[in-house]
């Protein structure tokens, strides 16, 4: 019989014997007889591995979008995960490893965790960054939830820029904790910092770039935070980093991200990795682990999750933050993936993007009916107005071989759209084969 | 007992020199990176970026070969115990063996290349194992519907509160009075995140004692159950490892206020195919599936929380959620009362391919088979360790055990992290130290279904020698890679970066 367990009959009894039972059911006598499963669960019989393997390809190969040619983004993107990450992410001294909770036998995972933090600190260009969040919404929510701590206010101007996917989880976890969210419209594709009216923010949330995939004034919305007495938020895009000005040096106090840009396929949505960093200043609001470096009894140089009186099985009702279980496994392989890359590929991978994003904007653009949605400048992602559905444009280019884009919701000041995004596997080739399925999907 | 072969403890870890960070190994001009060739132009960063948005100086990362690069990550991976190397008898965590069968199921190109918003259409073996997977969680719990979204414990718990707070409030003013409720009642044995929890959910903690069964104390719930409690938080088993055999009276009073029953899956584990929460009385429940079913726990993470859910309140489950269409195949629909997406996209999606192909290959019987085994392994392992270390409640258990050093702290000074540290030394991962709070210098030890009586004997002798011999115990661990880590000074002089040293 195939199973995971490795009793043996005799073992079974002798087991029991030791416990004074005869039968495996007298372990339940704990459990009272009318809440008794009679009849076992309602579940097909065991299955053989290469049965299980059978099914699982089924399934796979029922995914005809695996095969789509991808230029869509809005937060999962379709970038190169070479080798390297593949073998050494998935080492199982990784891969089955619990939470660092014994450090003296966790100094793997605690020292990658430890790159990964200053890797994430200087994407960021802040001083400290925790050891991962679920994802880019996750981290979101968490920023929003230090803000209004730190500051004590409950009021947030969110940019509608921010992914209406993360703005919608934010809103979904504000009906738990009570925070206020304004949300302020874009006007030519960056935020309308005007129309958020008058209140007292704890925080200015914003994307670089934002889900039009325009680029931001940072450094502005930093100063009218502060002037505010709000903290700002940036949920910056990782991969633009290498050659954007980090939004720490810009003067953002959060920094938040989805990380599943370096390392991670895109998997449906999951598993992904949300970065957050912040201030020294902030420190002990940092949601999630946090791994210093200390010494052990010898001085060696050591790794230990640490400040973990923020954590919540410490401070229980009064923690800020209920994370527990984190997403250590993807940052492993962010880290990995970024060391990979290193300074020089860094900065390649991002011009890569923006070469294959301004290549495909400028054939797009000059498809009769079909317009640029805002005219701010653009890095690696756009957004296009179209004469015909956005929905029925992505279904009408899937049956060419290609994904689309993201549609985009309308807007106060733009109609619907389709994002469309770039990166560095896209080839002039494959841009010039989609521009032209493009022609005929919109004609 | 059969030959010495197969105990389970660990080859003792190598890496006893420490590994420099990457940032040290790095040498200016070194690469390892290549792209593909595209044909595109060549366009420099000033031509497609307005200047005033570019960096001045490129971000140092790291500079390494591909072969520095993994040298390095395979001397760290040295220094690092895991689940395949050995036992890991950390109670309320699980760690079962994780089946090699569920990673390759996973990971399938048609599963991992597809993006998260390919027109269901294009989709439909992913939304196919979505609703079988949730139909089969639902089995498991005797639940109505679940939603797949939570990626762990912590977020399914979160989820479970709001959808309370939307059930109470779409009750509005109904017959238990219009006064918003405002507590939720969680016993003193609870895991931190639920109380952490509840606070996110917007109410307030009330916590019910324990009784000296080491079940919830009926009358001190009785006295706090009211028409301002939102419902109760429970794990069954709970944090003690015992059974609560007064569920149903549980159910019966906290729906008899208005209240709901949430459950905490921790340990669903010790009742896989024995009973189930729905039958209990629960109305919401979460399930840990990098615990119960096999995901890897990935050095702390990436799990998936999904939470089911009674009929009552399936219409208020996140959205979009998959389902079968009308006219065949899968389409994503958003329930009519739903309180909004708690994921960017459709939760963890691989780990849920992983539990599917893991649940898949068990079916229902095997299900069952490792429900009796992990509590056939712990009530072994109790009743070994039983006289030579306390036990506070000493009788049958469920999946896991708590026994204490609070005996041996008085005869010899040896305290619960001295024998995790010990522990460590022996070739075995350390149990839960010091929870639940209500058991001094507590020993959470949870086998799980997957390990040998071999290994069993292997670390109940490692556990009685430690006992036995306490000396030195506060110098240990002397053979793992570092020594007992200073964590005061790592709070006190914080290096949370290299960049910071």
């Amino acid at each position: 019989m195939p199973d995971f367990t490795p009793h043996t009959d005799d073992e079974i009894a002798e087991m029991l014997a030791a416990c004074g039972l005869s039968d495996i059911d007298e372990l339940f006598d704990a459990v009272p007889e009318a809440l008794r499963l009679a009849g076992g669960l309602d579940m097909p019989d065991v299955m053989s591995e290469p049965d299980v393997m059978v099914e699982m390809n089924r399934l796979a190969a029922a995914n005809s979008g695996a095969n789509l040619i991808c230029f869509a983004g809005g937060g999962a993107y379709d970038h190169e995960v070479p080798a390297v990450v593949r073998r050494l992410g998935f080492r199982s001294e990784f891969v089955t490893a619990y939470t660092p909770y014994q450090p003296e036998v966790a100094q793997g995972v605690l020292q990658m965790l430890f790159e990964y933090q200053t890797l994430v600190a200087r994407l960021a260009g802040l001083a400290v960054a925790n050891a991962s969040l679920y994802d880019g919404a996750s981290a979101l929510v968490e920023a929003a939830n230090l803000a209004v701590a730190a500051q004590r206010r409950s009021v947030l101007w969110v940019s509608e820029g921010i992914h209406p996917t993360w703005r919608e989880v934010l809103r979904t976890f504000a009906k738990g904790t009570g925070h206020e969210i304004v949300e302020v419209p874009l006007r030519n594709g960056v935020t309308d910092w005007l129309a958020a009216g008058d209140s007292e923010p704890a925080a200015l949330m914003l994307a670089q770039p934002n889900h039009l995939g325009c680029l931001e004034d940072v450094g502005a919305a930093a100063d009218l935070a502060h002037s505010k007495g709000g903290l700002c938020v940036v949920a910056a895009d990782p991969v633009s980093a290498g050659l954007l000005r980090s939004p720490g040096d810009l003067g953002a106090d959060v920094v938040v991200g989805e990380g599943q840009t370096f390392g991670t396929p895109m998997s449906f949505g999951g598993p992904y990795v949300g970065l957050f960093a912040t201030t020294l200043e902030q420190v002990r609001r940092l949601p999630g682990r946090l791994v210093g470096e200390t010494v052990d009894t010898e001085g060696r140089r050591a790794y230990v999750t640490t400040l973990r009186a923020r954590e919540q099985d410490i401070r229980r009702e009064k923690a800020s933050s209920n994370v527990c279980t984190n997403q250590t496994l993807i940052a492993v392989a962010f880290a990995i993936q970024l060391s990979w890359l290193g300074t020089h590929g860094l900065r390649e991978m991002a011009l890569r993007c923006a070469r294959g994003t301004r290549y495909a904007r400028e054939a797009l653009v000059a498809i009769d009916g079909v317009e640029l949605l805002a005219s701010a400048p653009t890095l690696r992602e756009f957004a296009l107005a179209l004469p015909v559905a956005p929905a029925t444009v992505i279904d009408r280019l899937a049956e060419e071989g290609f994904l689309a884009g993201v549609a985009l919701p309308e807007a106060r000041h733009h109609g619907p759209g389709l994002a469309v995004a770039v990166t560095e596997r896209r080839t002039r080739a494959e841009i010039d084969a989609f521009a032209a399925a493009f022609e005929k999907a919109v004609a | 007992m059969a030959g010495i072969a197969g105990t389970g403890r660990s080859i003792p870890l190598m890496g006893r020199e420490s590994e420099p960070t990457i940032f040290e190994i790095s040498a200016p001009g070194r690469k390892a990176a290549t792209f593909r060739t595209t044909g595109l132009p060549e366009w420099g960063a000033e031509e497609l970026v307005p200047e005033t948005f570019l960096r001045d100086d490129p971000l140092e990362v790291a500079e390494v070969s591909e072969r520095d690069l993994v040298g390095h990550v395979t001397r760290l991976t040295h220094r690092q115990y895991s689940v395949d190397l050995g036992a890991y008898p950390l109670g309320s965590c699980t760690m079962k063996y994780n089946p090699k069968l569920c990673d390759e199921a996973a990971g399938l190109a048609g599963f991992g290349m597809v993006h998260p918003s390919t027109p269901a259409e294009h989709a439909q073996g992913w939304l196919e194992l979505l609703v079988d997977l949730e139909a089969r969680l639902c089995a498991v719990t005797g639940m109505a519907a679940a939603t797949l979204q939570p990626p762990a414990g912590a977020a399914g718990e979160l989820t479970g509160l709001l959808l309370m707070r939307a059930w109470h409030d779409h009750m509005g003013s109904g017959e238990q009075g219009s006064r918003p409720r405002t507590k939720i009642v969680i016993p003193d044995s609870a895991h931190g995140t639920n109380p952490a929890s509840v606070t996110l959910g917007g109410y307030e903690t009330v916590t019910v004692p324990s009784d000296d069964r080491g079940c919830v104390d009926l009358a001190a719930l009785r006295e706090r159950l009211d028409t301002d409690v939102a419902g109760i938080m429970l794990t069954n088993p709970n944090t003690l490892g015992l059974f609560e055999e007064d569920i149903t009276e549980i159910a019966r009073m906290t729906h008899e206020v208005g209240g709901l029953l949430y459950y905490d899956g921790a340990n669903l584990n010790a009742i896989l195919g024995v009973t189930r929460p729905g039958d209990m009385g629960f109305d919401i429940v979460h399930m840990n599936l990098h615990k119960t079913f096999a995901v890897p726990h990935g050095g702390g993470g990436p799990g998936a929380g999904p939470v089911a859910v009674g009929q009552r309140l399936v219409d208020f489950l996140p959205g979009p959620r998959p389902v079968a269409a009308d006219g065949g195949g899968y389409e994503w629909q958003t329930p009519p009362k739903s309180i909004g997406r708690v994921h960017s996209w459709h939760g963890n999606a691989l780990a849920l391919a992983r539990a599917y192909s893991y649940i898949l290959a068990c079916g229902g019987d095997g299900l069952r088979r490792v429900a009796e085994r992990a509590v056939l392994n712990a009530n072994w392992l109790r009743h070994r360790l039983r006289g030579v270390y306390d036990v506070p409640f000493d009788r049958p258990n469920m999946h896991e055990f708590v026994a204490s050093t609070s005996s041996l702290k008085k005869s010899s000074g040896l305290r619960a992290v001295d024998v995790a540290k010990r522990l460590l030394e022996e070739g075995f991962h350390a149990p839960t130290t010091y929870f639940p709070l209500i058991v001094e210098e507590a020993l959470m030890i949870e086998p799980t279904e997957t390990e040998s009586l071999q290994t069993l004997e292997a670390l109940a002798s490692a556990l009685e020698k430690i006992a036995q011999s306490p000396e030195g115990a506060q110098e240990a661990p002397r053979t793992t890679p570092v020594g007992r880590v200073d964590e005061a000074r790592a709070a006190r002089q914080l290096i949370p970066t290299f960049d910071a040293r």
